[in-house]
């Protein structure tokens, strides 16, 4: 496990496959935030963006004049379902809050990492973001895609490219804590 | 909504609302940045150090910009305390729910409110019986909002455990925590209620939300250990602080029923109370 930061840069390529859960990464370069509405209309549309070696942060930001006012990331796993097919179009990070399913971390395998950002981090995140652009403007300001440019945002490898989740294992321990305290 | 022009405290009342809320949102209380600090500092789990520097930096960043902790701003819950001399009127629920659409306009929060059914966002954070506004008599004339996200109140819980399964009530807190895993945000503040009513046990436990973190009674103490033994840790990325406190807070209740509603609190606990000035 790294404790100092891994730097990466988007495009992102080959090198995420070598990260481990629980490194710590900081991410520069471009990020497309995409929530459930975004998800459903790139599936249905296509991806608006060269999605090669690109990352996708699940966040519906507060925007203002073109500023990041609050960017914190939102609820991973509501879009287990909606992921498999950035990934194959060649989308290397997913980034967001809590983790994603047995599905998506099959899907990953040898192909991506998912990046785990602090929830409620939103002024921090802000103040790593510039926005650069939007597509999809008309789903709103929360599930439109934002094109945004980060320096140096701090995150933490919760899912690799082997197949390890940290997420899951977490919650094994916290099962068999659990059971062990019921039969106290 | 128009002003009620009978009614002088109308935007005494909104303008406090608004103040609370911006401090809310953007400052997190002492004795929450407290345990946040000392969770941090004790903390062994080399991820989850990394998620309180994110935490920490992110509370001292909103301070700075000025600008809200978390982009969920949340729903308003509003309790209003009311002195003898100040009559409870329409005109305070309506100069309660200005002050949360100026909030929403001027700080500016995420419009979070829709119907329950159509899902329409109703674009100022007010709708039907919303704000949620408790009222309570006291010797002050106070606004306080306790702005709640989304991830932490839905995987609240309650339950109506059998009088005689008073041992229960630590092991239905846990089981809420471990079913919750890391979707709340933890680091969590557990309010828990004890008694009452169905209802009036959940008001309960939002209500021990607002009490001082940083202090817990033994049977407190015994409840938050027990829930960091799960290990979720910050965010459920694993580590030694699950809970940084839990607050219980008890009333009485029929001899048949025993309730327990835990209200989940993210890391997050945003709450500020401003004096209506009139």
């Amino acid at each position: 496990m790294n404790t100092l930061p891994v730097h990466l840069h988007t495009p992102l390529g080959k090198e995420v496959l070598g990260l481990h859960a629980g490194d710590h990464v900081e991410l520069s370069g471009i990020v497309y935030t995409a929530r459930d509405e975004a998800h459903m209309r790139m599936q249905k549309e296509g991806i608006p963006f060269d999605p090669q070696g690109a990352a996708i942060y699940h966040c519906g930001p507060v925007i203002q004049d073109d500023r990041v006012i609050a960017a914190g990331p939102t609820t991973s796993a509501r879009m287990n379902e909606l992921s498999g097919f950035l990934l194959d179009h060649g989308i290397r990070a997913l980034i967001g809050k809590g983790g994603m399913g047995a599905l998506v971390r099959e899907q990953l395998k040898d192909r991506g990492v998912y990046l785990a950002f602090t929830g409620g981090c939103a002024a921090l995140a802000s103040s790593h973001m510039t926005v650069k652009g939007v597509f999809f403007k008309d789903l709103g300001m929360a599930e439109a895609v934002w094109v945004i440019e980060l320096d140096h945002l701090p995150l933490v490898v919760g899912i690799d490219a082997q197949g390890n989740d940290l997420f899951a294992t977490v919650m094994h321990h916290a099962k068999q804590e659990y059971e062990r305290y019921r039969h106290e | 909504m128009q002003k009620p022009d009978n009614d002088p405290l109308w935007s005494a009342v909104a303008k406090a609302t608004f103040l609370a809320y911006r401090e809310a949102v953007i400052h997190l209380p002492p004795d929450v940045s407290r345990v946040i600090r000392k969770a941090a500092a004790a903390e062994t789990n080399p991820v989850a150090c990394g998620e309180f520097a994110n935490i920490l930096k992110n509370i001292d960043e909103a301070e700075r910009l000025g600008v809200p902790l978390c982009q969920d701003t949340g729903v308003p819950v509003v309790y209003l305390t009311l002195p003898h001399d100040v009559p409870l009127t329409r005109g305070l629920y309506e100069g309660v729910a200005e002050g949360v659409r100026r909030a929403t306009r001027e700080i500016p929060l995420r419009p979070n409110v829709v119907d329950p059914l159509s899902r329409h966002n109703t674009g100022d954070n007010t709708g039907a019986g919303m704000p949620v506004i408790h009222v309570q008599p006291g010797d002050t004339f106070t606004v306080t909002v306790l702005p709640k996200g989304a991830g932490a109140e839905n995987v609240s819980g309650i339950t109506m455990l059998l009088p005689s399964r008073q041992y229960g009530i630590e092991g239905f807190i846990v089981e809420t925590m471990l079913k919750a895993e890391g979707r709340p945000c933890p680091p969590v503040v557990l309010g828990v209620g004890i008694g009452s009513t169905f209802d009036g046990a959940a008001a309960l436990a939002k209500e021990a939300l607002l009490q001082p973190v940083d202090t817990m009674t033994t049977f407190e103490q015994e409840i938050c250990n027990a829930v960091n033994r799960l290990g979720i840790g910050p965010m459920g990325l694993g580590g030694d602080t699950t809970a940084l406190a839990v607050k219980v807070k008890t009333a009485a209740c029929h001899t048949a029923s025993l309730p327990v509603a835990v209200n989940v609190q993210c890391w997050a606990h945003r709450h500020a109370t401003v004096e209506v000035k009139r």
